[in-house]
């Protein structure tokens, strides 16, 4: 644990106060802190930032790995169904274009949004923001883009789509032959990449070098 | 003596939500100041809170009545029909067996929103009575209806898996129910609450700050 405070309202003055906990306000001093190691508020015990070693690279390298994996989740079918010599399969984007063409639009569009569109602009944001970066190189409408990729995050929900595979995996098992096709390793892939990508993401080191660019 | 700690209100500054920079708040001359970093309009404490919050739970709490009385889906083979709603479906992974699964989804279907609803009901009634009860213990409740809220998404998932898989016409064929479109609007509505929370009221009242924006 770093970061100071509780701190006495007056001393403020002469203290380089930086940061405010996103979850219960109290002001922190911006201390250094070992590489590998989190910031958590004092009082709240809330994360303040993660100090990485190489964070953008590692979450550039992720974000790429990322984008990778969502075209291989897209090639092969997810499930495969099979029930009477007849078969059927489903691909990744099947499940929202049902739901538009059955009349549930609303369910076709969210479903499209949370596992597709979401997490592939994620990927795409980290990319287009980390990889000018690395080059010294201002990325287009960074503030934008930022904001844009920490708003989306929540609806990338393409970690929950998974345990959803594999709930209705197990739902047609008991009544027909089902098989894993070779998208949902894919989709698994994606999904740690994804996570992997955020965990390894300090956002204080990605401000730092765009605020030192923009000198 | 009580000692009043120093957050950014009390410095007079304000926290980005969004880049998480100090903004002075004498600086801005606007009514809505904006983030000198990422452009993003910011204010002190999300506004509106405790009001949005409760108008998003109550909606949630309302259609989380037809989200469980709909089906929401129908399996239909070989011309029977057969509805399953959320409980009916978990009862039936139950009962052939799929422990892990069916506690999975009971978990994610039914504990969480019901879970989501009274915690931040709890949450937004202690700041309304001015609670000063354990805020650390608070705002790791906040903190954990926040990161568990995705979850309940899984049976939306599942059903839009069914419905694009099986699809064998007479053999067998999955469609979608009303119940579907309900659950979904309880998961986001309350992903919507708990975004509209502030748990920074939280502390502002154990200082016995007023919360006016």
């Amino acid at each position: 644990m770093t970061g100071s405070g509780p701190l006495e309202a007056g001393n403020s003055s002469n203290m380089k106060v930086r940061l405010a906990c996103p979850e219960c306000d109290l002001l922190h001093e911006n201390q250094k802190i070992k590489t590998g190691h989190s910031s958590y508020c004092r009082r709240c015990g809330a994360i303040l930032f993660r100090g990485q070693k190489d964070s953008l690279d590692r979450t550039l390298a992720y974000a790429c790995t990322g984008l990778v994996f969502f075209l291989l989740a897209n090639i092969s079918p997810i499930l495969v169904f099979k029930m009477r010599g007849n078969l059927s399969a489903n691909q990744l984007v099947d499940g929202a274009l049902a739901f538009l063409s059955s009349g549930y639009w609303p369910l076709g569009i969210l479903v499209l949004f949370a596992s597709v569109i979401a997490p592939l602009m994620v990927l795409c944001f980290l990319v287009s923001i980390l990889l000018p970066l690395k080059y010294h190189r201002l990325p287009i409408f960074p503030e934008w883009q930022i904001r844009t990729l920490l708003a989306l995050r929540p609806w990338a929900m393409a970690e929950i789509f998974v345990i959803g595979i594999m709930v209705a995996f197990v739902k047609l098992r008991d009544f027909a032959d089902v098989g894993i096709g070779g998208s949902l390793v894919g989709i698994i892939c994606m999904v740690s990449a994804m996570v992997l990508a955020f965990l390894s993401l300090d956002h204080r080191e990605l401000w730092k070098r765009l605020e030192e660019l923009k000198k | 003596m009580k000692v009043r700690a120093l957050t950014a209100k009390n410095a007079g500054l304000i926290a980005c939500e969004s880049c998480h920079k100090l903004i002075d708040k004498g600086h801005s001359k606007t009514n809505e100041p904006i983030c000198p970093r990422c452009n993003a309009s910011v204010s002190q404490r999300k506004k509106d809170s405790l009001n949005r919050t409760w108008a998003l739970l109550v909606s949630a709490l309302v259609l989380y009545i037809p989200a469980n009385l709909f089906p929401i889906m129908t399996l239909i083979s070989f011309g029977k029909e057969s509805k399953e709603t959320i409980l009916s479906g978990i009862h039936q992974l139950f009962v052939s067996g799929q422990w892990v699964i069916a506690i999975v989804v009971l978990f994610a279907s039914v504990f969480v929103p019901i879970f989501k609803i009274i915690a931040l009901s709890f949450l937004v009634i202690s700041i309304h009575v001015g609670m000063s009860w354990q805020p650390v213990l608070r705002t790791r409740l906040y903190r954990f209806v926040e990161w568990i809220g995705r979850w309940s998404m899984i049976d939306i998932f599942m059903i839009s898996v069914l419905i694009a898989l099986v699809k064998l016409k007479e053999l067998a064929t999955v469609e979608a129910g009303p119940g579907a479109m309900a659950f979904a609007a309880v998961v986001i509505l309350t992903m919507f609450a708990s975004k509209a929370f502030d748990p920074r009221l939280i502390w502002d009242r154990l200082e016995g700050e007023d919360n006016g924006q």
